[in-house]
């Protein structure tokens, strides 16, 4: 269709991978020249410069703590992944199911999680657990939400096809609604990816132990500033990288979504 | 081939029963290519929604080789009005879509699905997507998929209205081939009176709220027919004039003044 001449592939990298480089070039330009030159005290907003000061003070113990926080919101995000896409499909399956679980549902997302952290607390203690289930609790709402919706949007005349071919309904499942479903569910695992990093860090900063969250804690006791900020930068690279690698899945997943919805 | 006897079909709707079909009798022979005509909302649909067992009529009887019909058969099949293809199978896989659910041998089929793609000139696209084709070759695509299913009978929404006029005439005219390659009985619901007349062997035109049989037309032009000059031009424009006066009846035209 489109002939990808030398030209067309460099703007493609360009506008791929340069411009997101530049956009947060800009961003730390910025962000250094206003403490710069609104002369800000490190202490409230310390300079790129100090943050990167402190992280090198001690990168052994932050890599790690970051590998924590990590494997917290990965297990975590894989559970409530199973979880939701367990309960997307059985609801979907029952109406009568859908209609008893719905206010139960809506409720408890309804509920503030940090108000559960020092529950967890007193349910399991200290270590992985609490966090893991602070991750789950908040990461699998959208993903719920996103598989109900994407289940119950198949056409009509794909429906009608499967009806003319008298399929089951776990044929008209497995073959048409499910596989349908995918851009959408990749929409709520997109919204729960960061949600995850931020339940491991409320689990970590109610109930700290190691982890990146437990860093941030620790730092405001020690009035450590550039440190706090280290591990929100180191936060946020986990956050963006989970982000592509979601992006990453959904492109080999469903390369045709991209094709029907431009 | 198939018998409907005193059809009837009523929906209920919001403000009461809606009648949607009344009291249609009709057979179709086999290997018989049956237009049904009729202007919107007039039940064109439903009456093919009854013979496919999609809908069950309330009231009357609707039998296909003698058998009545209560749900969908495997010898009976659907092409939509949109193609309905499911966008990440490859047109191979999405004709062979049938082969699958009702459980036959993949390997076997696949053959016949190769041959069917090569006679509807879409042999070199078998590997493609379907967003990578056109309208009318994703419509062709979506009449392999009814074809693979070996149907006795063929049911045919509006198969091509979606599509632009040069492609539905092209499609027309190379359904017009299959339909004589295969002999399937073919009941095709369209609004296009020049579709009806190059295709079927008998135009059934339905008055519209509730559907009913207006008329049963004959179309007697030898094939195969075309949309170009031929040498039954006459008889083409007589079949269509006849089509026209039942669809567009008096009582919409304008009433000419009276003084």
């Amino acid at each position: 269709m489109t002939d990808f001449s030398s030209g067309t592939r460099l703007a493609r990298v360009w506008t791929n991978a340069g411009l997101p480089v530049l956009g947060v070039v800009i961003a730390v330009t910025l962000w250094w020249s206003l403490t710069v030159f609104l002369r800000i005290d490190p202490f409230y907003v310390p300079s790129p410069a100090d943050v990167v000061e402190s992280f090198l003070r001690t990168p052994r113990f932050l890599l790690q703590e970051t590998w924590i926080t990590s494997q917290r919101v990965l297990v975590g995000f894989c559970i409530a992944v199973a979880g939701g896409l367990t309960i997307a499909v059985v609801l979907a399956a029952s109406r009568t199911v859908e209609r008893m679980a719905m206010p139960i549902l809506a409720a408890v997302n309804a509920i503030p999680k940090v108000a559960l952290a020092p529950l967890l607390l007193v349910w399991m203690g200290f270590g992985d657990p609490p966090k893991i289930v602070m991750v789950v609790l908040v990461s699998f709402f959208p993903v719920v939400v996103s598989t109900m919706a994407g289940l119950s949007s198949t056409p009509a005349d794909l429906h009608e096809l499967a009806r003319s071919l008298s399929a089951s309904w776990w044929q008209t499942f497995v073959k048409v609604r499910l596989t349908w479903a995918l851009p959408q569910v990749f929409v709520g695992l997109k919204v729960a990816t960061p949600l995850a990093i931020i339940g491991a860090v409320i689990g970590e900063v109610v109930n700290p132990d190691h982890g990146l969250g437990s860093v941030i804690a620790g730092s405001g006791a020690s009035n450590d500033t550039p440190l706090a900020f280290a591990a929100l930068a180191l936060l946020a690279a986990i956050g963006v990288l989970f982000f592509y690698v979601m992006a990453g899945i959904e492109r080999l997943l469903v390369p045709w979504a991209r094709a029907i919805s431009s | 081939m198939i018998t409907i006897d005193g059809a009837s079909q009523t929906f209920r709707g919001r403000s009461g029963p809606v009648e949607a079909l009344k009291d249609i009798s009709l057979t179709v022979g086999a290997g018989e290519f049956m237009a049904v005509i009729g202007r919107s909302g007039c039940g064109k649909s439903t009456l093919l929604r009854l013979i496919g067992g999609l809908l069950k009529p309330t009231g009357g009887r609707i039998a296909i080789a003698g058998d009545r019909v209560v749900t969908p058969r495997r010898d009976v099949a659907f092409v939509f009005q949109r193609p309905a293809l499911l966008p990440w199978r490859t047109v191979e896989d999405n004709v062979l879509l049938p082969v699958e659910i009702f459980k036959w041998r993949r390997p076997q089929h696949r053959e016949r699905a190769w041959q069917l793609l090569e006679m509807t000139g879409l042999g070199t696209f078998a590997k493609r997507l379907p967003h990578e084709l056109s309208g009318g070759m994703q419509q062709r695509v979506s009449l392999c998929r009814a074809l693979i299913q070996n149907p006795k009978v063929m049911l045919m929404d509006e198969p091509f209205s979606a599509l632009d006029a040069l492609t539905r005439e092209e499609l027309a005219v190379e359904l017009q081939r299959i339909h004589s390659e295969l002999g399937t009985t073919i009941v095709f619901v369209t609004h296009s009176i020049q579709e009806a007349v190059l295709l079927a062997d008998r135009v059934t035109v339905l008055s519209a709220r509730p559907g009913r049989i207006n008329k049963i037309v004959d179309v007697d032009i030898p094939r195969p027919r075309s949309f170009g000059l031929n040498a039954h031009l006459d008889q083409v424009a007589v079949a269509s004039a006849e089509l026209h006066q039942l669809l567009l009846t008096e009582q919409h035209l304008p009433t000419p003044p009276t003084d």
